[in-house]
């Protein structure tokens, strides 16, 4: 009996991005109705080795064959023409258009647009792949979830035999989750083989037939999921036994105190739109603990984090510092009673063409200031401290944009906490970042916490909520879904809330 | 005030109107999918420009050599001359990813140099300004009464609203080349994805847009002048710009920007000849003004094409 080729075979792969080399010399074997896991840590070459075989990047040397046959990817239609297809973590959909309109997008032939047909031939699609959505609605007006939903049809439609999913799990609730893994399961009883690129170990090993490791960008080993542990892989994406993370089971409790320092009460605001994004958000933080806010991105989180900073204005309801009213205060007011903030985004809260002295001086110029001229070497000196206690492989005189993820993050840290804010609004710590800066964040984050800091830690990543926060609040359509204590905060609670209660969308 | 209400004078009012539209629909249709395609061509102006003279030129040369399509000739070549302007525009914007103003910018004060020296080489400087035969006005309705005057109109200006708005239309929401063109203005790295080119939709978008731009130039000089001056576009083209805004991307509600524009222009003209007591001034100002009011009205909270101004490029 012979086996059949593999669906994809990749040797050899290598792919430089100037001085950086993202793949080197890697091996890569799905077989057919396989679910086989591509793990690594953020910027281990996962995704530059699937967008190689998707034809998004060109590899600098090695083959692919694809079901048996030596394959050449130029781009996109040949990946196509292949009978590949690949959700990205940023959504390839035109927002304005169609269910219906994105799916066919590209597979389209003739001059005549022909609407009705393609409508029918979608809904017949979803059907046969048991994937919900409606063809007639608009993009736009779909959830995260949806939308990948119709990711996947845009592929499934396509004819793909090979679909490569990327973080797929990174937008959904618990859920969803289940659902996008029980219509995997099926697509895999169909004989497709799928790829699955994360950084989860739990997903990994509940939905993945194989797994292969790259760590900085070379194959670090490649295992049967059923004959491989958590602590096997783990150890094989950072190249070390074990890694403890920091959590709130080891950071010694603290006593919270009496009084919120941090209140919300009754806090609307509205978006860029002009919508209601905040419909009366009532909370407090208690100094010496970490509220973890929860919730699918796009619920009203970045319109909160905007409004405790001072840069959304907040139409209704009061916001009190440590007994101090800030509602619709500046910034710098805020700043003043004792607010720190480490925002979403942090190449928008830094200046980057700027240096890291300066940076780290920003927010309180004033200080550094005789006579209206700016003291350098006060600044710098300044900087060199920080640089020494945080930890930083910067010089004061780096531009901050060369700075990598982490380096970055630290400044943002340091230039927060060493002014010991008694709140303290943190968006994201750990978005991008690897593991070793994480768990510096973490563990910076937790020495706040200690100090008796009230902490708003608002995240995407239910792991990093569930293990930092003392109290976890969840946050749905713009407002505050419900508030558990620790204990109490199991994924699948949470995910209940997050989804809005039973409302949770279906997988038909 | 009995002049205002007259038939006479509002027959005379609509088909002005529809007179002035015209080159502004060519030029809005034209903008519309180009900046559909997430390219804002601000050469629109120099392109209409050029194809005013190229237009002329090149009719007047056929003219002069005895040619009986003379017109058809610069017609022609007013469209190939709005074509290379694209095919430099898409250099520029496309291919090297250059700032879309500053591009669109240095393609209207190209055209526009270009034009006015390529008049004095081919005219030389005569103290009479060159002309010719122009198109001829059609009378489908003969001298029946209203409508025989009102749809008294150039070729040109059928051409405008009878075709070019419905087959833009028809172009961008129901062909596969206008979902195309739609997505790679939208969302250019989902087209990518989906296996479109996105380089080429926008070359094709950048080469119709300005053909029509150069069209409705050409319309000036070979259909309702019969000549050629350098204030022959004043601003035209930048009125489109704003009209595209005005329509939200949409050559029907860009048909409609250009007739409440043709309209205002026509009635101040009329105005100033009735001797109203306004400055003419005032009466002039009174189309700009009436656009950046519909803009300030219609223009708030649109949401743009999703790619606008955006370069693409692979990562």
């Amino acid at each position: 009996m012979t086996t059949p080729p593999p669906a994809v075979e990749m040797r050899g792969i290598t792919k430089r991005f100037g001085s950086l080399v993202a793949n080197d010399r890697v091996d890569f074997t799905l077989d057919r109705g396989q679910i086989h896991a591509l793990l690594g840590e953020n910027g281990a070459g996962k995704t530059t080795l699937m967008r190689i075989l998707y034809g998004l990047y060109h590899a600098d040397a090695g083959d692919i064959s694809v079901g048996g046959q030596s394959a050449v990817i130029r781009s996109p239609r040949d990946a196509i023409a292949l009978r590949i297809g690949m959700v990205t973590q940023h959504f390839a959909l035109v927002p304005p258009l169609t269910v219906t309109e994105n799916v066919v997008l590209g597979h389209n032939q003739g001059v005549r647009l022909k609407l009705e047909d393609a409508h029918r031939r979608v809904s017949e699609a979803a059907e046969r792949y048991g994937v919900d959505v409606q063809p007639r609605a608009l993009v736009k007006d779909l959830s995260v979830g949806e939308r990948q939903r119709v990711e996947i049809l845009k592929a499934l439609y396509r004819d793909a035999r090979v679909l490569i999913l990327d973080e797929p799990t990174a937008v959904l609730v618990p859920q969803e989750v289940e659902q996008l893994f029980d219509a995997l399961r099926r697509l895999r009883d169909d004989g497709l083989s799928v790829v699955f690129i994360s950084h989860k170990l739990r997903e990994v090993m509940s939905i993945t037939d194989r797994v292969t490791v790259l760590r900085g960008g070379q194959l670090a080993g490649s295992v049967q999921t059923s004959e491989t542990t958590p602590a096997e892989m783990a150890r094989m994406m950072v190249g070390r036994t074990t890694f403890g993370m920091p959590s709130l089971d080891e950071a010694s409790s603290t006593q919270p105190a009496a009084r919120a320092v941090l209140r919300l009460d009754g806090v609307t605001a509205v978006d860029n739109k002009g919508l209601p994004a905040l419909k009366g958000i009532t909370l407090d933080v208690y100094g010496g603990e970490i509220m973890g806010l929860a919730g699918v991105s796009g619920n009203g989180q970045s319109e909160l984090a905007q409004v405790l900073e001072g840069t959304r204005l907040c139409t209704t309801g009061t916001i009190t510092v440590a007994g101090q009213d800030v509602s619709g205060a500046d910034p710098d007011r805020i700043m003043k009673a004792g607010v720190g903030r480490i925002p979403e985004d942090r190449h928008a809260s830094v200046v980057p063409e700027m240096t890291v002295a300066q940076n780290m001086a920003l927010e309180h110029l004033g200080e550094y200031t005789s006579n209206g001229s700016l003291n350098r070497r006060q600044m710098r000196a300044h900087a060199e401290k920080l640089i020494a206690e945080y930890q930083i492989k910067a010089r004061p005189d780096d531009r901050i944009r060369t700075l990598s993820g982490g380096n970055m993050q630290k400044v943002i840290l340091a230039r927060v906490m060493e002014r010991n804010p008694k709140v303290i609004i943190v968006s994201q710590p750990t978005r991008g970042l690897d593991i070793g800066a994480t768990e510096y964040v973490r563990s910076r984050l937790l020495e706040q916490r200690q100090r008796g800091a009230a902490i708003l830690l608002i995240s995407e990543d239910l792991d990093e909520i569930l293990e930092l926060s003392d109290r976890v609040a969840v946050i749905y359509e713009g407002e505050i879904q419900g508030i558990l204590p620790r204990t109490e905060a199991d994924p699948e609670r949470l995910g209940l809330l997050m989804a809005g209660a039973k409302d949770s969308p279906q997988w038909a | 005030m009995n002049d205002l209400l007259s038939t006479t004078f509002l027959v005379g009012l609509i088909a002005a109107t529809l007179r002035v539209a015209t080159p502004l629909v060519f030029g809005t249709v034209g903008e519309v999918i180009t900046e559909r395609a997430g390219i804002l061509n601000l050469g629109i102006e120099g392109i209409m420009f050029l194809g005013a003279f190229v237009g002329f030129a090149a009719a007047a040369k056929a003219e002069a050599a005895g040619m009986a399509g003379y017109l058809w000739i610069g017609l022609g070549a007013a469209t190939v001359s709005g074509l290379l302007m694209a095919l430099l525009m898409g250099l520029l914007t496309v291919t090297l990813g250059l700032n879309q103003h500053v591009s669109g910018l240095g393609i209207t004060l190209l055209a526009t140099a270009l034009s006015l020296f390529g008049f004095r080489l081919v005219f030389g400087e005569s103290s009479v300004l060159p002309s010719i035969d122009p198109f001829p006005q059609l009378t489908p309705f003969g001298d029946a009464p209203v409508i025989g005057p009102i749809f008294t109109q150039y070729l040109l200006t059928f051409v405008a609203f009878l075709v070019v708005v419905p087959v833009g239309w028809w172009l961008l929401y129901r062909t596969n080349f206008g979902l195309n063109l739609r997505s790679v203005g939208e969302n250019p790295e989902a087209a990518d994805a989906a296996g479109i080119n996105v380089f080429r939709t926008r070359y094709l978008a950048l080469a119709i847009g300005a053909a029509l731009m150069a069209s409705g130039g050409a319309f000036l000089s070979l259909a309702s002048l019969g000549a050629f001056s350098p204030g022959i576009i004043a601003g035209r083209g930048w009125v489109c710009i704003a009209l595209v805004i005005f329509a939200r991307w949409d050559p029907v509600r860009g048909m409609l920007g250009a007739l409440l524009f043709g309209g205002v222009f026509a009635l101040q003209l009329r105005l100033q000849t009735l001797g109203f007591a306004l400055p003419y001034e005032v009466l002039l100002a009174l189309p700009y003004l009436v656009t950046i009011a519909a803009l300030a009205i219609a223009g708030r909270n649109v949401a743009y094409p999703g790619a606008y101004l955006k370069p693409y490029r692979r990562e």
